[in-house]
């Protein structure tokens, strides 16, 4: 940890509420970019965030400063997140019939000649944020966590605070889960 | 039908598609933009929690502590009522009230008390 900011903690800590702002203003970004891979909507962003930060100042106390304060906070990102998605989690979408014209000429493409469908192809990045959305939560973090981010099993089971082996059990169920949706996204494009 | 929708999904390519959706995620880095001010909102709202108004904090110890003081005048009331009922004749109250308040006018007539 910075110098700086173990004073700025340490300052808040003892009553001054103004020290707290450089470190609103300094981690922002992060936990912004973190937020946005959970929520679309600019105003739920905004929600999640400015609840990371109301989280982060009630809990400082418990802050011990043996690992750098970016990790930490990180953590209460992620677990926020986690609970927005869970109380957001009854307006899922159960249909694919809404599909674009990119989408679905994305996925013809695929189907005739999956080596012309390029992955950096807007359609397909619109197609898998529909797809993550129609997760269940567990299945959504770990997937974002494990397959987009891809960080390591060890690091996901720090930043959720689930067990490794519950790590490896909902990453097993997540894989699982997409692949019916992708299975139900067949049925209904092409039957 | 179902071997049609079999053969489908066998022509789809259930993994290779799940894979390249994955990368195309990948691609996707999501912007790490704050809106303007954001900090000032959030010092605002936390300095706005920290600091309670002080009339609301009185009003709401006043009404958490509304309901044990009507319950302590119920079961007061009660036991006035019913308890002393059951220990013998009902007591004339009016009787009662005047000896009480008269007790120490009472003691200084009576020549025989003494201390």
């Amino acid at each position: 940890m910075e110098p700086i900011e173990a004073e700025l903690i340490a300052a808040v800590l003892k009553g001054d509420a103004a020290s707290f702002e450089p470190l609103v203003e300094r981690y922002s970004p992060r936990v912004f970019a973190t937020a946005r891979r959970y929520a679309r909507r600019e105003s739920e962003v905004e929600d999640i965030v400015q609840e990371v930060w109301f989280k982060a100042f009630q809990k400082l106390k418990s802050f011990r400063g043996e690992a750098p304060f970016e990790h930490w906070l990180m953590r209460l990102a992620v677990r926020t997140c986690y609970d927005f998605l869970r109380g957001h989690q009854r307006n899922r979408e159960t249909t694919f019939s809404e599909l674009s014209e990119p989408e679905s000429d994305w996925l013809e493409r695929f189907v005739s000649q999956p080596e012309t469908a390029q992955e950096n192809a807007e359609a397909a990045r619109l197609l898998v944020a529909r797809l993550m959305e129609q997760l269940a939560p567990p299945a959504r973090l770990v997937i974002t966590l494990l397959e987009i981010e891809e960080r390591s099993v060890k690091e996901i089971s720090a930043l959720t605070g689930w067990s490794v082996p519950l790590v490896k059990v909902r990453a097993f169920r997540a894989r699982a889960e997409m692949r019916k949706l992708l299975a139900k996204l067949a049925k209904e494009k092409y039957l | 039908m179902a071997s049609d929708f079999s053969e489908t999904q066998d022509s789809m390519n259930l993994e290779e598609l799940q894979r390249k959706l994955i990368v195309a995620a990948r691609t996707e880095t999501p912007s790490d933009r704050v809106p303007y001010a954001f900090e000032k909102r959030v010092m605002a709202r936390l300095t706005a929690r920290q600091s309670p108004d002080e009339l609301s904090l009185w009003a709401g110890a006043l009404w958490r502590a509304a309901a044990p003081c009507v319950g302590i005048m119920l079961l007061l009331t009660a036991w006035s009522l019913f308890g002393r009922a059951g220990a013998g004749a009902p007591p004339d109250l009016s009787q009662e009230l005047d000896n009480t308040v008269l007790a120490a006018v009472n003691q200084e007539a009576s020549p025989d008390s003494t201390w």
